[in-house]
């Protein structure tokens, strides 16, 4: 089954004509997955690879029955994308694009309220559900298919963390971004992977900035029963310095890693120190 | 980027906030002249620096004349206010205050919304307030989408219990506080106090915001404006011209990763395996996705002139990047920094895992540089980077 994405997702690109997005079409192709078309208002009816390139999301929904869209449009037309896939209904919005000003993802964000359209990211690497369908950037040939569920805000991590339970293998992994508003959050992941039959333990990476962990810890207690093993980075960020991520930051005394792995070690999550200790209490758990 | 008060309130002016005359100077004689140039006093002489508490070290002062103020600005400039040095003050019309209130608008990242915080009890730090007279905080969600028109600032006045008798005026500074907020595309609008005159104006008496920075390419005069450089360290601002993602830190050990994730990441294993040799990272720095030999030659050159650093550690996790590019890459680099005539004597430790590892680790170990050394894991690099700067002390 795996969660929001597997063999039966249709996928379109929007910005595919870009260098970004034909570079990362041609590689979500070769893992598999099944990029129906792109979308460029100004190259229609052109092909990238033999894809057909349409006009508008909505166009390439009825012409191919796309249900997944993935975005690179460079941040001054992100919002506009975004907006024009969730007015045609997309059930999977996947945005890649770094930089978007946080005025703009809260905006289509919240444009997105009650529609069915499920957003993950901005600034993500994607979602992939290996051996069935990568939608973004995450590299497909890491892992292999398994039973563990992965979430995380950062991408070289999550790559990491793949890398790390190789052998075990994943159903599905999200990188949700390291945006300060983002779509999908570290609780619709535990939420999705605790009802996937497919998945039988989760991995969650967080960092500094906001509360995500502390909600998703407190979302735990109550909702999940399958074993949760975290990590969060920035131990040794300092106080009011943007780490990177836009959204990596501590600010006075909250958003800080020591109370996030508190928070999670309070509601019985086992919290790595370093992304293989991580590795390795999951290993305990599904080995 | 966080403003001083004197630019929040230029901002303020720009979209018609009420807000007192002001003149910002760097010199006891301009304070003179900026009290003169306001009349001749009364004035309010005010640190310009970017944290909280400066009435309680003594930063904000009341001036009665021109003399005044030059005295109190000498007094101010130069004082360290919890690590911050006063290179500028403020120079204010003084007003008097009838009663005093607090105001906000800002990025609820938790509900992936904006929020308007807002009540008749101001005159203190908002954490003061929210721990003290919760009740007396007016919190009102505000939609992205809906924005912020009359009815809405109406709503939240309300609810902060702003008095009635000026409650039209301060609807009408709410409304142009949200023009501030979205049109300059920031993340934090603060007015504490706000303040009710005697004879019933409205007045914004300070001022804290907070821009975004990923909506620069739409306001690139206002940030180039208000970039203050002078109290960014001087290796932020040539990482910065280079398009490097870099921060200074106090430590030993130079780091370079690809990935916010996993570069704060390495830092903490690093902290980690320090704590033996008693050694910390040096500096933040994420190459990003490419890390081709440019890019980092340019972030080897920025670690290897930081005279704190004794080790550098290149943990590189090859995802979309293949490690024989990063290999070549470090290669690249160091001969790019030898025929710039730098001598380099500080031993790197290179973790490479991921895409094309092997053919990387290969590339470095046929080049056999003589101060690069190769460990599989990256808590074993950690370990070693941390041991070698233990070493150089």
């Amino acid at each position: 089954m795996a969660i929001w994405l597997d063999g039966n997702s249709k996928v379109l690109v929007q910005g595919i004509t870009g260098s970004e997005g034909q570079k990362h079409t041609r590689r979500m192709v070769a893992s598999g997955t099944d990029v129906v078309g792109g979308v460029n208002p100004r190259k229609a009816g052109s092909d990238v690879d033999g894809i057909p390139v349409f006009a508008t999301v909505s166009e390439a929904m009825k012409e191919t029955g796309a249900d997944v869209s993935v975005v690179f449009v460079p941040p001054p037309f992100a919002r506009d994308a975004a907006v024009e896939a969730i007015d045609a209904s997309i059930p999977l919005l996947v945005v890649i694009t770094e930089g978007i000003p946080v005025q703009d993802s809260a905006y289509f964000f919240n444009y997105s309220k009650d529609t069915g359209t499920r957003i993950i990211g901005p600034n993500c690497p994607g979602i992939i559900s290996p051996g069935k369908s990568n939608a973004g950037i995450i590299p497909a040939d890491i892992t292999k298919p398994g039973r563990i569920g992965l979430v995380s805000k950062s991408g070289t991590l999550t790559y990491q963390m793949m890398y790390e339970l190789r052998e075990i293998g994943f159903s599905t992994c999200v990188g949700i971004g390291g945006d300060p508003v983002i779509g999908t959050t570290h609780i619709d992941c535990l939420q999705a992977f605790q009802d996937d039959p497919e998945t039988d333990a989760i991995v969650m990476i967080g960092e500094i900035g906001g509360d995500a962990e502390e909600r998703a810890a407190d979302f735990i207690k109550a909702n999940v029963t399958k074993p949760v093993v975290g990590y969060v980075a920035g131990f040794t960020a300092p106080e009011g310095k943007t780490m990177g991520h836009a959204g990596a930051i501590v600010s006075g005394s909250s958003g800080t890693a020591q109370a996030k792995q508190e928070a999670l070690e309070a509601v019985g999550v086992r919290v790595g120190k370093t992304p293989s200790e991580t590795a390795r209490l999951m290993l305990e758990i599904v080995g | 980027m966080d403003l001083f008060e004197w630019q929040a309130k230029e901002l303020f002016a720009k979209h018609g906030v009420p807000t007192t005359e002001q003149v910002v100077v760097t010199t006891a004689d301009d304070a003179y002249a900026a009290a003169e140039q306001l009349g001749g006093g009364p004035v309010m002489v005010k640190a310009q620096v970017k944290t909280g508490g400066r009435g309680k070290a003594g930063g904000v002062k009341f001036a009665p004349t021109a003399d005044d103020a030059r005295e109190k600005a000498e007094a101010i400039l130069g004082m360290d206010i919890k690590g911050h040095t006063v290179h500028t003050v403020l120079i204010s019309q003084a007003e008097d205050i009838g009663e005093e209130y607090y105001f906000s608008f800002l990025l609820d990242r938790g509900n992936r919304s904006y929020l308007a915080m807002c009540s008749a009890e101001g005159g203190m730090e908002i954490e003061q307030l929210a721990v003290e007279k919760p009740d007396a905080l007016a919190r009102v969600p505000v939609d992205p989408v809906a924005g912020v028109d009359v009815a809405k600032a109406r709503e939240i006045a309300e609810k902060g219990n702003l008095p009635e008798a000026i409650r039209d005026q301060a609807v009408e500074v709410i409304v142009k506080l949200w023009d501030v907020f979205t049109a300059e595309e920031a993340t934090l609008v603060e007015v504490n106090p706000l303040v009710r005159t005697p004879d019933d104006r409205v007045l914004a008496l300070d001022g804290k915001v907070t821009l975004d920075d990923n909506a620069d390419f739409r306001h690139r005069d206002v940030h180039d404006a208000y970039r203050d450089i002078s109290a960014t360290d001087p290796l932020e601002v040539r990482a910065e011209e280079k398009n490097l993602n870099y921060v200074k830190l106090d430590g030993q050990v130079g780091i370079i990763g690809n990935g916010a994730g996993l570069v704060m990441s390495t830092l903490d294993v690093v902290a980690y395996a320090g704590e033996q040799y008693n050694v910390r990272p040096a500096n933040f720095l994420d190459i990003g996705g490419g890390a081709s030999a440019e890019v980092m030659a340019n972030g080897l050159e920025i670690i290897l002139s930081d005279p704190d650093v004794r080790s550098v550690f290149v943990n590189v996790f090859g995802g979309i990047t293949s490690c024989d590019a990063v290999a070549n890459g470090i290669v690249s680099a160091l001969s790019m920094l030898e025929g710039r005539g730098e001598q380099l004597t500080k031993p790197l430790v290179v973790r490479l895992d991921g895409n094309n590892a092997a053919e990387g680790r290969r590339i470095l170990t046929d080049a056999a540089h003589p101060l690069v050394e190769q460990v599989d894991t990256m808590d074993g690099a950690a370990s070693r980077a941390a041991e070698l700067a233990g070493k150089g002390a």
